[in-house]
């Protein structure tokens, strides 16, 4: 009998793989394990849950019964791979169970990074990273005024937008000097806070929390500056660490994230890596745009027609309703430097949002990032932007 | 007028307002809209889109 190619993860990466590759092929077995109980569900919708009255239950598009008929596979919750075995492509569950693959695809994402903080409520910091995690956080915010929010990335900043939805003012703490640090340069930053803050989120930028102490059913976060924060619970959104110690115990290629080539494969012919977890020539991605040209890909290749991924310029929308945001980055190594457009609102200012383009020495578009009414600009630019991965 | 979401990331098309930043007017019909179009938010197909009730 053929063994079924296994997918481990059901995510983004692995429930979309599994549609993607039986758009191609209706026959050969399909497993998917599951750490949790493996309902589909969008991990972006996450950070803008609250505001859309959504709970964990509801957030569930698919049951994992569901989604077994729809993709035609055997979906296993509630297990978790102990450990691989490559040259006899077999996996091992926790449970001693295993299971042999004709081909194996890691999708198992990325971890929360914990900053390192002292005291004793630092094990209360919450991180929302999958479902069973915002079950958790919804529980906890019931009731909640304050909150304070580790990270003024993208997540950090969805999150607490997306909390004045429930009357709770948040505060924002990051060592950088300016929000969303990484994807806009400080003129387009200053902007993003001053549309966040009028709708009610506090910035406490160039600070870091040093300790967490409980206070009664709250908390209080004392920052490097010496000052304190109370809080009726804090958020940690602080960045991902792809998953990658189950790869690497099993003799894989590993470095930020699994190791893979353009045809996803590791170093293992038969085990393949997308997602959250994956380094795909360098570039750890978590971006859902990704993960659909990667599942295309990998469904290809799986269905027996090689296929490299590719990239295309990959604008990511920022959820902050309070300030609509669309960032393209210039690659890391990209040389240039940020030039800021006025909005065409008519105003000639800033009132009606801001274009900010990356632009090489000859004026070659490499970046780019559109804030407010400039949003519009979006496709414009995005055919305009290289290729991510060409 | 019906609303449809993208069961990948949640992004929604409300058949009444649009997406006139691409160039599909207001009012513009789910079954007028080309079938190679993607979501703007993830680049999926319109095929993988849904419809949900509002």
């Amino acid at each position: 009998m053929t063994q079924p190619i296994v997918i481990a993860g059901s995510g983004l990466a692995g429930y979309n793989l599994a549609r993607e590759f039986r758009k191609l092929d209706r026959d050969a077995p399909l497993m998917i394990l599951s750490r949790d109980a493996a309902g589909f569900y969008s991990k972006p919708m996450l950070s803008n849950a609250l505001s859309g009255n959504r709970t964990a239950q509801s957030l569930v598009m698919k049951s994992a019964d569901k989604m077994a008929g729809e993709v035609l596979a055997t979906i296993r919750p509630q297990v978790e791979i102990a450990s691989i075995d490559p040259a006899n492509r077999i996996a091992v569950l926790t449970s001693g169970e295993r299971i042999a693959y004709r081909d194996l695809v890691l999708a198992i994402g990325a971890d929360p990074i914990r900053l390192p903080i002292a005291g004793d409520g630092a094990s209360d910091i919450l991180s929302v990273n999958d479902l069973d995690d915002f079950a958790r956080f919804a529980a906890q915010l019931d009731g909640a005024k304050r909150v304070v929010v580790l990270g003024g990335g993208l997540i950090g900043c969805e999150f607490a937008n997306d909390m004045l939805a429930r009357g709770i003012a948040p505060t924002v703490i990051d060592i950088a000097a300016w929000p969303l640090g990484r994807l806009l340069p400080e003129a387009a930053a200053s902007w993003f806070r001053q549309q966040l803050e009028a709708a009610g989120v506090t910035f406490r930028m160039k600070v870091s929390a040093t300790s967490v102490e409980r206070d009664g059913n709250a908390w209080r976060v004392t920052l490097d500056d010496g000052s304190i924060l109370d809080a009726d619970l804090v958020l940690s959104a602080v960045g991902l660490r792809p998953r990658t110690v189950l790869a690497g115990a099993a003799g894989l290629s590993v470095n930020r994230g699994i190791r893979v080539d353009r045809q996803l494969a590791t170093s293992d012919a038969h085990i393949h890596a997308i997602g959250d977890c994956a380094e795909v020539e360098g570039l750890v991605l978590p971006f859902v745009m990704p993960i659909m040209h990667q599942a295309r890909a990998l469904a290809a290749t799986l269905a027996g027609k090689p296929t490299p991924v590719a990239y295309p310029a990959m604008p990511v929308v920022v959820k902050t309703p309070a300030c609509p945001t669309v960032v393209c980055p210039p690659a890391a190594n990209a040389e240039g430097r940020w030039h800021i457009l006025p909005a065409p609102d008519g105003e000639g200012s800033l009132g009606g949002g801001i274009e900010a383009q990356f632009l090489a020495a000859d004026g070659t578009l490499l970046g780019f990032a559109l804030l407010g009414a400039a949003t519009a600009r979006k496709q414009a630019l995005t055919t305009q932007a290289p290729a991510t991965l060409a | 007028m019906k609303t449809y979401q993208c069961i990948v990331c949640g992004f929604i098309y409300d058949e009444a307002a649009g997406l006139p930043e691409e160039g599909i007017a207001p009012g513009t019909r789910w079954d007028d809209i080309p079938a190679d179009w993607a979501c703007p938010d993830c680049g999926v197909a319109k095929a993988d889109f849904e419809m949900v009730a509002i």
